[in-house]
């Protein structure tokens, strides 16, 4: 699987952060990095849950 | 790239013959001039007000093209002229629009704040309602307004600010509200009744303000960790020791940062609880839901963070029905198309939530009040990022939103575990009043509350 975020939506919230902190960062000034853009397996639980609470709907998971 | 000889202009819609063109049309019935501008012209099309022509987005698509434009393309700069004297004329701020919104987001909004924010607001209801017989009688407007003032000033300035206001700011933060006639895109300094009432109560906030910090200057420094943003500013000193923010200044900016989250959050509980009134249903089924989950005894502050499911529908319904800002508006900054129409550099380009929040396409049943529209599996809210959108979208999109769900799933589970309601008007009386860009209750809007009798074990 693969993280995809539209950086036109993101607007820094964090709430990634808080669900997948391996996954995702965002900085003091709300710059979201990717650190793992293609995370393993055992992980898909967390990022999908990143997903669902983004607030604005800036993330999405897509298959290989 | 297509080139412009291709494009065409923009589709008029009908009336606007008036002096100021649409002008009059705005300032009465706003919601159905749009509506008719989708009705006539379809995703695009244009009215005119004074002498500034406006194109008019509506549908996911055209929402997509307005809130994807960067600032170089679609600018905020000059869209709202009825709030420089809100904000106060010649109060210049070291910063941009953005670089505010990112402190506001970065100091006062951020995740990791919330829970305080969710204790903060459920304790300013509980006070407020402390002030309660078993029943009376409140108008909705009114209250509401009293609360948020509270909660937003306690959250975004600090408890120890929020301590020395009572109603006398609440009812002149309203006469700013209130001085947002539409005239004031053809003179923000208009001779007109509102204006002047605007522009006393702008004086007499920053009095109020100015004796504040007289009184924080001459008293004793605050106590370890209760400094809130005044006390920062006031700390901040020119080479001479003299303040760096005078109260005119200190005061625009508070009323800047109060602006946005007051009318709205207020506006949006008031029409929540008239929605739940109408649809009692819907509120046996909210009150059940808030029993249960505090069945346990646990804190507004805890629950408030978390799913509310049924309430959470009803707020986003009432959003969807009555959103708090009706127009969106930014001004081209160079010449723009969008399906095959020029939209000329120097035109106002708007999108308008009340407009696209109910295409029958997007929202079946588009004027019904259906809160089950969010729940799974339907989440209409999330089927599209440009449909649903009562928070705007994209970059721009309300920064406050999480905050203002939060503060609003805060407000009702204080009231409706406490209390019951009930309409003391025919439940089509409340309405909004149109007059003014800031859309409020129109008053006669009260409402009855009764004390909930402790439910049987």
């Amino acid at each position: 699987m693969r993280i995809v975020v539209d950086r036109d939506l993101c607007q820094g919230h964090a709430a990634c952060e808080g669900e997948a902190p391996d996954v995702f960062s965002v900085s003091k000034k709300g710059e979201l990095t990717i650190l793992a853009p293609e995370p393993p397996e055992d992980r898909r639980a967390a990022a999908e849950l990143a997903v669902k609470y983004c607030p604005t709907h800036a993330l999405s998971i897509e298959e290989d | 790239m297509t080139t412009t000889t291709e494009l065409r202009e923009p589709p008029r819609v009908s009336g606007g013959s008036g002096e100021n063109a649409h002008l009059d049309e705005l300032s009465t019935d706003p919601i159905g001039l749009m509506a008719r501008v989708r009705a006539e012209c379809g995703d695009v099309g244009e009215f005119t007000i004074g002498a500034r022509d406006v194109v008019l987005l509506t549908g996911a698509d055209a929402n997509e093209f307005y809130f994807r434009a960067p600032e170089e393309q679609l600018d905020q700069a000059e869209a709202y002229p009825f709030m420089t004297p809100v904000f106060g004329k010649g109060v210049v701020f070291d910063a941009s629009p953005e670089r505010r919104r990112e402190m506001l987001h970065n100091q006062a909004l951020r995740d990791k704040f919330m829970r305080g924010h969710a204790a903060t607001i459920a304790a300013e209801v509980e006070q407020m309602v402390a002030a309660w017989d078993d029943e009376g009688e409140i108008d909705l407007l009114e209250w509401f307004a009293e609360l948020t003032i509270y909660t937003s000033s306690a959250c975004l300035i600090g408890t120890r600010f929020r301590q020395e206001l009572d109603g006398r700011f609440a009812r002149l933060f309203h006469d700013l509200e209130r001085g947002t006639d539409p005239i004031a895109y053809v003179d923000p300094y208009a001779d007109i009744e509102s204006f002047r009432r605007r522009d006393a109560a702008r004086v007499a906030l920053v009095e109020l303000v100015s004796g504040i910090m007289g009184r924080r200057a001459a008293g004793p420094p605050s106590a370890e960790g209760e400094a809130d943003l005044l006390d920062v500013l006031m700390s901040i000193r020119e080479e001479d020791g003299t303040l760096r923010f005078s109260p005119d200044i200190v005061t625009g900016m508070f009323i800047s940062m109060m602006f946005a989250g007051h009318h709205t959050t207020s506006g949006t509980a008031a029409w929540t609880l008239i929605e739940l009134l109408r649809h009692p249903d819907e509120m046996a089924a909210v009150t059940a839901e808030l029993d249960e989950l505090y069945a346990d005894g646990s804190e507004v502050s805890f629950q408030a963070l978390r799913e509310i499911p049924r309430l959470e529908s009803a707020i986003k319904e009432a959003l969807r029905l009555h959103p708090p800002l009706i127009l969106l508006l930014r001004m081209a900054m160079e010449d723009l198309a969008y399906g095959g129409v020029r939209i000329a550099a120097g035109k106002f380009v708007a999108a308008s939530p009340a407009i696209s929040n109910r295409i029958p396409e997007d929202f079946p049943e588009p004027d019904d009040f259906v809160p089950a529209r969010y729940l799974e599996p339907r989440e209409e809210d999330r089927a599209n990022p440009w449909t649903w959108i009562p928070f705007g979208a994209g970059r721009h999109r309300c920064v406050g939103a999480s905050f203002a769900l939060m503060q609003l799933k805060a407000i009702f589970s204080v009231l409706l575990e406490g209390w019951e309601f009930e309409a003391v008007q025919p439940l089509e009386s409340y309405r909004n009043d149109h007059s003014k860009m800031v859309v409020q209750l129109q008053q006669p809007c009260l409402v009855r509350y009764r004390r909930r009798k402790a439910t049987p074990a």
